[in-house]
């Protein structure tokens, strides 16, 4: 019996071992991968051509699951949140907390999630095809860089164009969230907006998309990464696309956390507040 | 110089392409073990073997699209490991690839697949690449009407063609076939190797094939090898079992060659049953 649980309790070490020594290769493939990518970069850029038809890919043919997703964000926030204000008699305030949830966080993440789900997989998916039809390989054999040709315009593309998306889902949203509130809950649009000023600050759009930045990077890089890394055959192309999703939910999420951390440091760096949150 | 003759010919029957004590493994999986041989400039070399005896990977290992796990692979003498990454590109345009399932760019028409390597290493006006291209389209025999067409609406044979139309582009002076006839009909497959014979008629290219077809190996090799699977040998035997002219790899008395140029199951089916 204690020598099945020694045997038992060596395999969990085993395996435990196995998946950490796994997961650190592939965060030190990932970088790795990132710093090739911007190596090439600096090499001079891809073919307008090239670029082009990655931000056509990236950002117009975004806008509309962006607008139809932030327009309705915006009006579930005032569905939510009518009630509990109404309860304080204090519903003209709700624009402020919409419109604060919408620049601060939900608009940027909205957007990434989106490009994550729309573009992201789609980038996994298309490079792990290449890649199992010996395309990426054929790239070089013609004396392109596939790091150059493939990746850096997909990253230059998520990375230039979420700013402009979240910056639409914001918009979108903001103006659900009006006009729920104003024209169906019945709240003054003049105090809704008033409170809204009081609240939202240029900073907390600025930092909003200066966040979304780096989402886009992080999806691009992951995607990029998982469809060059794509294993054989359907199956590969389909994990690939489902990993590049995962992983690029997970870094979006777990950036926001730190680059939140950041600018509110910065925050009261350069306005001082008598107490820090954090 | 002209773009045609950028490349210094190389001396007939020199060694252009050197593989030494060549090993490569994917992961725990070795494929090569200890490869030592030449290309010799001008040849129409043939890579036989079972399916998943390394050959594709011979071939990318020739090009640098692959690092050996250890040895040398030489260009005309010199270890390719040393290159940078930009001489690396340049002298990689020596080869054109056919790759096995031709690997056509399916974003991209025949004529922009076929002029890609003129576009992104040359600059010749775009007068010049529709010439050319087209040039490289006929010589394959597709008409010109199919220049405009995606690679989603050819045959296999079709895009074989293009295959080597676009390996051709930018004029090569050494041709890698990976598998060139897999999954094509005995005529088109007779198509492929006459257009390898016409190719080397043309000009002087040095040919390296890979086939499980005879009748390639018949009508297109000068030298033959024979490669075998590193799980069907003894350790420190040979990965190479066989070299020799087509004549000799038919009348070859090592039953491990003569079983695949007849192409006869004989225990095998037994073993598979068994494994």
């Amino acid at each position: 019996m204690s020598t099945a649980s020694t045997a038992d309790s060596r395999n969990l070490i085993h395996s435990l071992g196995g998946e950490t020594i796994r997961f650190v290769e592939g965060l030190g493939d990932l970088a790795l991968f990132t710093l090739t990518t911007l190596r090439w970069m600096t090499r001079g850029l891809p073919r307008r051509s090239v670029v082009l038809q990655s931000m056509y890919e990236v950002g117009v043919r975004s806008i509309g699951v962006v607008l139809i997703t932030g327009m309705f964000i915006g009006m579930v926030l005032a569905v939510q949140g009518y009630e509990q204000f109404h309860l304080m008699r204090m519903e003209t305030r709700i624009g402020a907390v919409i419109n604060i949830a919408l620049v601060k966080e939900l608009g940027p993440v909205l957007a990434a999630t989106m490009l994550a789900g729309r573009v992201g997989s789609a980038m996994a998916a298309e490079l792990g095809t290449m890649r199992v039809t010996e395309q990426i390989d054929a790239l070089r054999a013609l004396g392109a860089n596939p790091y150059q040709y493939l990746v850096v315009p997909r990253f230059l593309a998520c990375f230039l164009l979420i700013p402009l998306l979240t910056a639409f889902a914001d918009a979108i949203g903001i103006f659900g969230g009006w006009l729920l509130s104003t024209q169906v809950l019945g709240v003054d649009s003049a105090f809704y907006w008033h409170h809204s000023l009081d609240y939202v600050a240029a900073y907390d759009v600025l930092t909003g998309l200066l966040k979304s930045m780096f989402f886009g990077a992080a999806i691009a890089v992951i995607s990029c990464h998982r469809g060059f890394n794509c294993g054989a055959g359907a199956e590969g192309v389909g994990r690939a696309a489902t990993e590049s999703f995962v992983l690029s939910f997970v870094a979006i999420l777990v950036t926001d956390f730190f680059v939140t951390i950041f600018t509110t440091h910065l925050y009261y760096v350069i306005w001082p507040a008598p107490v820090s949150l954090l | 110089m002209s773009f045609e003759n950028r490349f210094n010919s190389d001396e007939i029957g020199s060694s252009i392409i050197e593989l030494k004590n060549v090993s490569r493994q994917f992961g725990t999986q070795q494929v090569l073990r200890d490869i030592t041989m030449q290309v010799y400039s001008g040849e129409t070399l043939v890579l036989i073997g079972e399916s998943g005896c390394g050959k594709s990977v011979m071939m990318k290992l020739m090009m640098g699209l692959l690092e050996s796990s250890s040895g040398d692979v030489l260009w005309n003498g010199v270890p390719i490991a040393g290159r940078s990454d930009g001489e690396l590109v340049q002298d990689r345009l020596r080869f054109g690839f056919l790759f096995q399932g031709a690997a056509l760019f399916d974003s991209m028409s025949v004529f922009e697949n076929v002029a890609f390597g003129l576009r992104q290493n040359t600059k010749m006006s775009e007068e010049y690449i529709r010439h050319s291209v087209m040039n490289r389209i006929q010589d394959v025999g597709l008409s010109a009407a199919s220049a405009s067409k995606m690679p989603s609406q050819l045959s296999g044979g079709m895009r074989k063609r293009v295959g080597l139309a676009r390996a051709m582009a930018l004029m090569p002076d050494i041709i890698l076939y990976d598998e060139p006839t897999t999954g094509l009909d005995p005529i088109m497959t007779d198509v492929i190797n006459t257009l390898i014979l016409k190719t080397r008629s043309r000009r002087p290219v040095t040919s390296v094939v890979v086939t499980h077809e005879m009748s390639t190996v018949r009508k297109v090799a000068d030298r033959v090898l024979m490669f075998y699977p590193l799980s069907r040998l003894q350790p420190g035997e040979p990965q190479i079992v066989f070299e020799g002219t087509p004549e000799q790899a038919f009348s070859s008395l090592d039953p491990r060659v003569s079983q695949f140029v007849y192409g006869e199951a004989r225990d095998r089916l037994e073993e598979l049953a068994a494994a």
